[in-house]
């Protein structure tokens, strides 16, 4: 259990202090990999302590999506010219304010850690249960795709609707561009489209324009 | 402290969850960052419903981590995409001048 301690504190050690620059960095495209290495290191322990399906999830699902959109966001907006002034605005009236209130919220977890009444198995990685018949992905695709199912699909259409909505905002209509319109296309008829002319002899047809 | 136990991972939550919530009071920078401090917030709950799935063996925390995993990416790309719309027609995101609302 020592290395377990030790990895333990390594990682967390890590997380801390790069959530700490995420939000204290200069510029935020330091933010940005602060924030890819805290998910890095927090996806090492869920795999450390276990749930490897979920830190293999964190990693690609965070680091490899969510980060990199960040990123991508960060370069295209041409935030780096707006210099920070973090604690040193003028008006820093909501510095004392947050001050109170996320050290307020960090109390009450506290007190929420440390006062509820462990089983006291509960409180020592030696019940951490590493060597079980089957492994920890295949527990979560056993319930998954059978008890939580439902879950499973709303989450997917949350996805699209996110998708959808993505899409929908950041798509601008671009003028004098020639499109195709298949509905024209595809509603022609014979009809409409072929025009039958009786030609005279000799003089041929004028055909309008 | 050798012995890490629940507590210790629900420390290291509860220490993520601060840091996400001073990142989002205190920065005055542009609104990417509080979309990052949201991600912190929402990684310290993933970390108290994992430790407490694992130490109680119980795989419920782990279904509903992957929920609130789905959850954090639709709502990164909409504020992402809120956020490049805002710029597109403002021209800055810095906290200070988004005041249309008058909130």
């Amino acid at each position: 259990m020592i290395t377990h301690a030790i990895f333990f504190y390594f990682f967390s050690i890590i997380a801390i202090f790069s959530a700490l620059m995420v939000i204290t960095s200069r510029s935020t495209i330091n933010s940005v990999f602060f924030l890819i290495l805290d998910f890095i290191s927090v996806g090492c322990l869920f795999i450390m302590i276990g749930a490897e399906f979920l830190g293999m999830i964190l990693l690609i699902v965070y680091v490899g999506a969510v980060a990199v959109l960040f990123l991508f966001v960060v370069m295209m907006l041409n935030v780096s010219d707006q210099k920070q002034s973090w604690f040193m605005g003028k008006k820093s009236t909501h510095i004392p304010a947050g001050l109170l209130f996320s050290v307020l919220i960090f109390l009450e977890l506290l007190v929420v850690v440390g006062g509820w009444k462990y089983k006291d198995n509960l409180m020592s990685s030696s019940t951490l249960n590493l060597n079980s018949e089957y492994s920890n992905t295949h527990e979560i695709g056993n319930v998954m795709y059978t008890e939580y199912f439902l879950y499973f699909q709303i989450s997917g259409i949350i996805l699209l609707l996110s998708m959808i909505g993505a899409i929908l905002l950041t798509y601008s209509k671009r003028e004098n561009l020639k499109r195709q319109s298949y509905i024209d296309q595809i509603s022609r008829e014979k009809l409409t489209a072929v025009e039958l002319k009786e030609v005279p002899f000799e003089k041929g047809v004028k055909v309008d324009d | 402290m050798i012995e890490v136990g629940l507590g210790h991972y629900l420390t290291l939550g509860a220490i993520i969850f601060f840091l996400g919530i001073i990142g989002i009071f205190l920065n005055r920078k542009n609104v990417i960052v509080i979309l990052m401090s949201i991600e912190l917030i929402l990684l310290a709950v993933n970390i108290n419903l994992i430790s407490f799935s694992i130490f109680t063996g119980d795989i419920l925390g782990q279904i509903f981590t992957m929920l609130i995993l789905t959850v954090a990416a639709a709502e990164a790309a909409i504020g992402l995409a809120i956020i490049v719309v805002y710029y597109r027609n403002r021209g800055s995101i810095r906290v200070e001048d988004i005041n249309q609302m008058k909130g």
